[in-house]
């Protein structure tokens, strides 16, 4: 009696706390509401299946409990429930993963008019790289990095000349436009994550990763390290800034390029005795 | 419904090869020590397996007090909270739940279930034990290195592994840490190597593979893939300590680290991360597919009906087992690989849920017109069947790829892999314990501290790892010391990470009365008998209990029927052993 009364009372206990938790995600902030929805399906489905697995334990447990002469069916096998079983679980199972790989599809196709920008982690901060005005980035390597080229950027690549370098500082995006982010570390791995935006992916030293979103609210968002990196982990934060055009545009004017940073950092380095 | 149950003894054919004379120890240090009798390896194994386990038990307390109340503990430091969760997940996954499956409940089960005499290599057998308690002390050992034990995360992902920002990264934790697991892999492979052979070549007369219990199913098809996955775990661990110690750069490409560059280059980080899944992946089904065939045994016998489906089960347990090894990439889809391996990993993950979801029917359909016993192992089976399929289900959103993305690296995934691969199957071990704890002892654990131990540790995990999953919802990720001030996390996630904290030091000490009980029963339980549950499988009906080096007696048993004869229409008893030739009697020369 007592067991499947606690049976119940796990599944009801699950659904309230469900419907009356107030810890849900943030709001969303980017083009990824598909996932969302998807997740708020799965939802359903995966409850549904628990609640009904477990009240039906809950039910034999009370139907069928020992009492004194009670005898137990003799019952090795039904081909046809077995059969009816497995091919409603394979529909269900299906109907998840449709949608799933529907929107995956879509995660992995970078819409043409994306710009790419990049962001560059290390123990335990985040640096940022944006397009100059000839609207591409110039090649990279870790093996380039120094005091005066934090990110390893190549002097000799013309297009990297123009290039905006944000050191351990905020990010700003303009609101509504896709970006394809491109993800580099110089040391270990670390993930570029920011919860409002949904989607994440690791960096990798040695490679170059990405993914693409397209911020729709303005505002400023947490940007959070989701890939064990070190005992700096949970400090290493940052913020993205997603403005409207003009405070983007005001903004960006007050950067440094690759090629002004360079000329500041070598006439420091000059200076020192 | 189709009989299909092979209750004849369709010619029982005679032995083929004539006994061998086991080994016989001639001491104290050759019987109870350096013993080649599986069943005291096998407590050996768990003795030794259950004791880290109490570590890790510890360190997980730790980590809790940290999360639950940071800042609280000075002597908590990001160092040591990263050591802690380090040491508690490999040795919750390799040394506790590997070793006491295999290692424990192989080599006491596996003879006795197919009525062998003892496993077919004794000596290899004993060896193996041997290198797993060794590894296990190197592993202790790195408590007390230098730098301390490695804080590298259970996945040991490089770079950070083998670098000075990471714990033990530049002294001796990693070290130790590869050093023990090569060592793990070693011996377990010598204890692997017997429980296969053993299945396939040690069984008694008449006891065919498809009348063997779901029990030896497990083990036998989880033990297969831990011989085919953990090779993939030990070169990547070969490969990192020449990482390490040789300066090769396996794992390494050129990097920077703290503005100083490296001699690495040219290393592949995302490599390590696949041969880590190879093995990783199967390994989560190394520890569930014995926890299945147990499951399945525990609940047939208090249930007193057959399983439902055996067949299916059987299928199920191979499936799932070959499966596995298509699916380790789904660790992975926010790595970096490329996004196009997604739609492949998602399919095959997905489509591995349906075997599984067979079982679970098959579990639940046992119990439609049983009669069922609510015994301590019938409520641990119970409560493995509510935590399994909760975790099971949210595998199914960690799975499909895209709504992996979200979550990945959250609370979510902490608590999924927890419900699932750790209560779950841990809750299995509890049954397994209680329910054949009689034979090994000849007495029954005390009922009244099994009931508090069973309540405290099911509605306390579940109330620790349920409302885990809303923190990671939230946002906030996994392997954070402290979630600090974010404004997307509201103040009351701290709240719930303090009631967390207090269920697990609850559940924690329900494991004290656990322990006291295996203790203080072996004295005071009641006695047990031969066959206190009254079931069918062979182990239950040796002619002593305990039973002695080389189990039966003068003959070995021979086998009419499968092991799930219970509550047979027209049957004597509600159930019929295995070596019982009903109705026929006994043919002479046959048994």
């Amino acid at each position: 009696m007592v067991p499947a009364f606690i049976l119940v009372l796990v599944v009801l206990g699950s659904i309230l706390f469900h419907i009356l938790s107030p810890w849900w995600w943030p709001p969303i902030a980017s083009n990824w509401s598909y996932i969302d929805h998807t997740l708020v399906i799965t939802f359903w489905i995966t409850g549904a299946v628990f609640s009904a697995v477990v009240l039906f334990m809950a039910y034999c447990v009370y139907r069928f409990r020992h009492r004194p002469g009670s005898k137990a069916a003799y019952e090795p096998e039904s081909k046809k429930l077995e059969w009816w079983l497995t091919i409603g679980t394979a529909v269900g199972v299906a109907a998840m993963l449709a949608p799933g790989l529907y929107v995956w599809a879509q995660f992995v196709t970078v819409p043409d008019d994306a710009t790419e920008i990049e962001v560059v982690a290390q123990q335990w901060q985040w640096n940022y790289r944006l397009p100059g005005e000839d609207g591409r980035l110039g090649k990279s390597d870790s093996q380039l990095i120094s005091f005066e080229n934090p990110l390893g950027i190549n002097p000799d690549d013309p297009n990297g000349q123009d290039d905006i370098v944000i050191e351990a500082s905020d990010l700003h995006l303009p609101v509504d436009k896709p970006v394809k982010v491109l993800l580099r570390s110089i040391d270990v791995l670390h993930d570029f994550y920011v919860p409002e935006f949904r989607a994440k992916m690791d960096m990798v030293p040695g490679m170059v990763t990405y993914f693409w979103f397209t911020p729709t609210k303005t505002g400023t968002y947490e940007v959070l390290c989701a890939e064990l990196c070190g005992v700096g982990h949970s400090y290493m934060r940052g913020a993205v800034l997603v403005d409207t055009e003009e405070d983007y545009q005001a903004w960006l004017q007050e950067q440094s390029t690759f090629a002004e940073l360079t000329d500041l950092r070598n006439v420091a380095e000059e200076v020192k005795p | 419904m189709v009989d299909a149950t092979p209750r004849m003894h369709e010619g029982i054919s005679p032995a083929e090869v004539p006994e061998l004379e086991l080994y016989h120890p001639k001491g104290w240090w050759t019987t109870y020590v350096f013993s080649q009798d599986a069943k005291i390896i096998a407590i050996q194994y768990a003795g030794t397996a259950m004791a880290i386990g109490l570590v890790a038990l510890v360190l997980s307390w730790l980590m809790r007090l940290q999360l639950g109340f940071p800042g609280t503990f000075d002597f908590i430091t990001p160092d040591a909270y990263y050591q802690f969760i380090t040491m508690h997940g490999m040795i919750m996954v390799i040394y506790l739940l590997t070793a006491l499956f295999l290692g424990g409940f192989g080599n006491y089960l596996i003879p006795l279930m197919v009525g062998a005499r003892d496993m077919v290599f004794p000596y290899v057998n004993m060896l193996s034990y041997w290198i797993y308690l060794l590894a296990v002390i190197v592993l202790v050992a790195s408590f007390f290195a230098p730098g301390g034990p490695t804080g590298a995360g259970w996945t040991l992902y490089p770079p950070q592994a083998i670098l000075s920002g990471t714990p033990g990264g530049q002294d001796w934790g990693i070290i130790l840490m590869l050093a023990s697991l090569i060592l793990f892999i070693i011996g377990f492979t010598m204890g692997g190597l017997n429980y296969v052979v053993t299945v396939i070549q040690g069984r008694t007369r008449g006891m065919t593979l498809m009348r063997m219990p779901l029990t030896v199913w497990g083990i036998f098809t989880a033990t297969v893939m831990a011989l085919l996955a953990f090779p993939a775990l030990f070169v990547a661990c070969v490969m990192m300590l020449f990482d390490r110690l040789l300066g090769t750069s396996f794992f390494m490409p050129a990097l920077v680290e703290m503005g100083e560059q490296l001699s690495y280059g040219g290393g592949s980080p995302i490599l390590f991360q696949h041969l880590f899944w190879f093995f990783g992946h199967p390994e989560v089904y190394i520890v569930a597919l014995p926890a299945f065939g147990i499951v399945s045994d525990l609940i047939s016998t208090h249930a007193r009906k057959n399983i439902f489906g055996y067949r299916m089960m059987v299928w199920a347990i191979v499936v799932i087992g070959a499966l596995s090894f298509i699916v380790w990439a789904h660790h992975m889809y926010v790595s970096g690989m490329h996004p196009w391996f997604g739609f492949f990993f998602a399919t095959t993950t997905l489509i591995i849920a349906i075997p599984t979801a067979i079982k679970v029917y098959n579990w639940v359909l046992t119990l439609w017109r049983g009669d069922i016993h609510l015994t301590i192992p019938m409520l641990f089976a119970l409560a493995f069947i509510v935590t399994f399929v909760n975790g099971g289900l949210t595998g199914l959103f960690l799975g499909n790829v895209v709504v992996d993305v979200p979550l990945s690296d959250t609370m979510f995934v902490v608590a999924h892999f927890h419900m699932v691969m750790g209560v779950a199957p841990i809750l299995v071990i509890f049954g397994a314990i209680y329910h054949w704890y009689p034979k090994i002892t000849g007495r029954m654990l005390d009922e009244w501290m099994g009931q508090f131990h069973f309540w405290v540790t099911f509605v306390g995990a579940y109330a620790i790892f349920f409302p885990m999953h809303y923190v990671g919802l939230v946002g906030v990720p996994r392997r954070y010391v402290e979630i600090g001030e974010s404004a997307f996390i509201p103040p009351s996630v701290q709240d719930l990470n303090a009631f967390i904290t207090v269920a697990a030091l609850i559940v924690g000490f329900a494991q004290m009365v656990f322990l006291f009980n295996l203790f203080w029963s072996l004295r005071y339980g009641r006695e047990a008998g031969g066959n206190p549950w009254r079931a069918t499988s062979l182990e239950w009906q040796t002619p002593t209990t305990p039973p002695p080096h080389g189990n039966w007696g003068d003959e070995r048993p021979v086998v009419y029927r499968w092991a799930y004869d219970y509550s047979v229409p027209g049957a004597p008893q509600d159930f019929i052993p295995q070596n019982d030739p009903w109705p026929q009697k006994a043919v002479a020369g046959t048994a």
